[in-house]
């Protein structure tokens, strides 16, 4: 028999514990490997292959891809105007919808966040974030029965002597606007929770009206919460094509192209090759956003 | 190692494709394998097919054929449909390689075959095959090589439908939807998918002679650039292009369309509305393009004994007189007709389902190749070509 006296062996759980104790980096890096991988995997993986897609070739005859490494598609979409003239259109949209949302968003959130009582201000919230729960399809079918001929739009706007906008590309503009707007308010309303009520008691004091006040405080103070915002509105607009096909009456964007090309005649490539416009268009525009330190406002 | 296989593939079908294209030899295609029995069946079955093909009762309780086949196979093959509104979103439904059958059109049904995703259909297994119409057996769009690759579902045209309480009168014509100063001005809704262009093209073959069209679908330059210069000229009049028959009604009823091209379904759905949409549909006097759907099966369903049943079920006489009379099309089984005219006055007469000089002027969807199928060579727009001009048209 063994006396009490010899030290007892650590279990291997014991044992792996201290090691890993010992080594911080290794327990930040086990730690951080499932999520990295999967991101790096799965998101950026999809992306590359994006990419790659983007080189070959689609031969109409077999109605396959041919993988050897060609610019057509570029050269294709560079060339043909119609693809120009649609990612054009869509851009324009993207901005005249981040535009709208901003001008609607902003009065919103601050009586949110500034004004209203505590809980006056929950109940805003909750109707803000309200619509997202419901599906993105009913909501853009139900904005058919306002838009139609006859509908809501029509009727509110007859005894002005006015017309609704029907199915048109105004109408894409209106629909986006409404449903990316939620994802504006509510950066916003952060950002201006966050300003001390010092500061505008300290502006307000060194004589600057209310008017001076916002510009000079602020205005500065919260735009990279609108920048933050305007990042979800203009990303979602550049990406979606369910909305137009159903509201546009036929006006194309981007991604109605790339669907149609993925979905029509398998052609991969052009899709990806198009595909690849939006993401240079995004990527500018987060290289600028990040200048405004959007980023620390999400 | 899986790149390699499919190239490999889909380099053999090419091979075959063009061997038997180029010379009618008869070259001896490689037995179908196909299943000798049904096996035991399967606890589901899913299904991608046209709107109104597959009816569990929700619309109307008495167009039911889903209960009644899950309760024939004894509780098995619970039945998941997906409906799909063209068929690039049927092809992609299937690329998702979770449905084990599709109602599919002459405009995918050889694209499927091409891309290895149609299994060859053993008609020996499907009773109800031997009493189809003589003249849906063994088409382009559904017999390959000899081998069948599915099972006729039913037939029927476009149609040109318009508000009659806004354009008042009887139409007959096309050129309601391509005459600039159309009643219908801003108004149009026309269907939305590259195989639109062969529309145009039919009423080019009435209107425009000289040009020689003799199948909307083998258009070379000179066609087809005159049917797309149609389109383009048509464009500023239309209101929508649908591709969503619930939109398509949604739009006809708020009259903010009062013309375009539907199917008899929409009109169907329409009429039986409260209060009913006043609409009138006909085939106009230059013809139409029109659907001659199959039922394929999946070459890598997991629930192919079940999916056999369906196909026996859906051409079975009571069944395919009920899908026939809901959808609005002519039935592809002969002995459908009498169930069919009992649940809808002469519903085979009115939809000529055996009458082939009507349907000698629908022309049927396909997949427009560049080899013209004559003299011409292979000078004809494929369909790549087709959708980069429907890309231009809509602009």
């Amino acid at each position: 028999m063994t006396s009490g006296a010899e030290p007892i062996r650590p279990s291997f759980a014991r044992r792996l514990a201290t090691a890993l104790y010992r080594r911080p980096r290794l327990q930040l890096g086990l730690l951080l490997a499932p999520p990295v991988g999967a991101l790096v995997i799965a998101y950026l993986g999809s992306l590359a292959l994006l990419l790659v897609n983007a080189f070959w070739r689609f031969d109409a005859f077999t109605g396959s891809v041919v993988t050897t490494p060609t610019l057509d598609n570029f050269s294709q979409i560079v060339t043909t105007s119609v693809f120009r003239d649609v990612a054009v259109r869509t851009i324009l949209t993207a901005a005249a919808v981040t535009v709208t949302d901003a001008l609607v968003a902003f009065p919103m959130a601050y009586f949110m966040a500034r004004v209203a009582p505590r809980r006056t201000r929950n109940v805003l919230l909750v109707a803000v974030v309200l619509p997202l729960w419901s599906g993105y399809l009913v909501k853009v079918y139900a904005w058919r029965l306002i838009l139609l001929n006859d509908g809501f739009a029509d009727s509110v706007l007859a005894p002005f002597g006015l017309h609704g906008p029907g199915l048109s590309q105004i109408s894409a503009w209106i629909v986006f606007s409404y449903l990316w707007l939620p994802y504006m308010i509510l950066p916003i309303y952060a950002g201006l929770e966050r300003i001390p009520g010092s500061l505008l008691e300290a502006s307000g004091d060194l004589g600057a009206r209310a008017v001076t006040t916002f510009r000079r405080v602020i205005l500065p103070l919260t735009l990279p919460a609108v920048v933050a915002g305007s990042i979800f509105t203009f990303s979602l607009t550049l990406g979606d094509y369910v909305t137009p096909r159903l509201v546009a009456g036929g006006t194309q964007f981007i991604g109605n192209v790339v669907y149609d090309n993925i979905g029509v005649v398998g052609n991969v490539p052009l899709a990806a090759a198009y595909a690849t416009v939006p993401i240079l268009v995004m990527l500018v525009y987060l290289l600028l956003a990040r200048r405004t330190g959007a980023f620390e406002s999400l | 190692m899986t790149r390699l296989r499919i190239s490999s593939l889909v380099a053999i079908v090419a091979l075959v494709v063009s061997a038997c294209s180029s010379a009618n030899t008869g070259s001896s295609s490689p037995a179908p394998s196909y299943p000798a029995s049904i096996g035991p069946l399967e606890d589901s079955l899913n299904l991608v097919a046209w709107v109104g093909y597959v009816e569990d009762g929700s619309n109307d309780p008495n167009y039911d054929w889903v209960h009644p086949f899950e309760a024939s196979v004894g509780g098995k093959c619970k039945i998941n449909v997906k409906t799909a509104g063209t068929s690039n979103d049927m092809k992609t439904l299937i690329d998702s390689g979770d449905y084990d059958g599709v109602s599919a059109s002459g405009n995918l049904s050889g694209r499927l075959v091409a891309a290895n995703e149609a299994a060859p259909v053993n008609v020996d297994l499907v009773p109800s095959y031997k009493d189809v119409f003589p003249a849906l057996k063994d088409q382009p769009y559904n017999t390959f090589n000899g081998v069948h690759y599915g099972i006729p579902h039913g037939r029927g045209a476009n149609l040109l439908a318009w508000r009659s309480d806004i354009i008042p009168g009887n139409l007959d014509s096309w050129s309601t939807l391509f005459d600039p100063n159309t009643p219908a001005k801003g108004k149009l809704s026309v269907y939305d998918d590259p195989i639109y262009i062969a529309d145009a093209a039919v009423y080019l073959m009435s209107t425009q002679p000289d040009l020689g069209i003799k199948n909307p679908y083998e258009l070379d330059q000179k066609q087809f650039d005159a049917a797309v210069g149609l389109l383009r000229a048509q464009r500023p009049n239309i209101a929508e292009y649908w591709s969503d028959a619930a939109a398509q009604i949604q739009s006809y009823t708020a009259g903010e369309v009062t013309a375009g091209t539907t199917w008899q379904y929409q009109v169907n759905a329409m009429t039986a509305a409260s209060p009913a949409v006043p609409i009138k549909a006909v085939l106009p006097r230059e013809g139409s393009t029109g659907w001659s759907d199959t039922w394929m099966v999946y070459s890598k369903a997991k629930h192919p004994n079940c999916m056999y049943k369906w196909l026996d079920w859906i051409i079975s006489p009571q069944v395919n007189a009920q899908v026939a009379v809901w959808f609005g099309e002519a039935p592809s089984n002969s002995k459908a007709c009498e169930f069919a005219d009992k649940l809808e006055p002469d519903h085979c007469a009115t939809f000529h389902a055996n009458d082939e000089a009507y349907f000698d002027k629908v022309y049927e969807w396909t997949v427009p190749e560049a080899n013209c199928g004559d003299s011409r060579g292979a000078v004809c727009k494929d369909y790549s070509a087709w959708l980069q001009a429907w890309t231009e048209v809509k602009g």
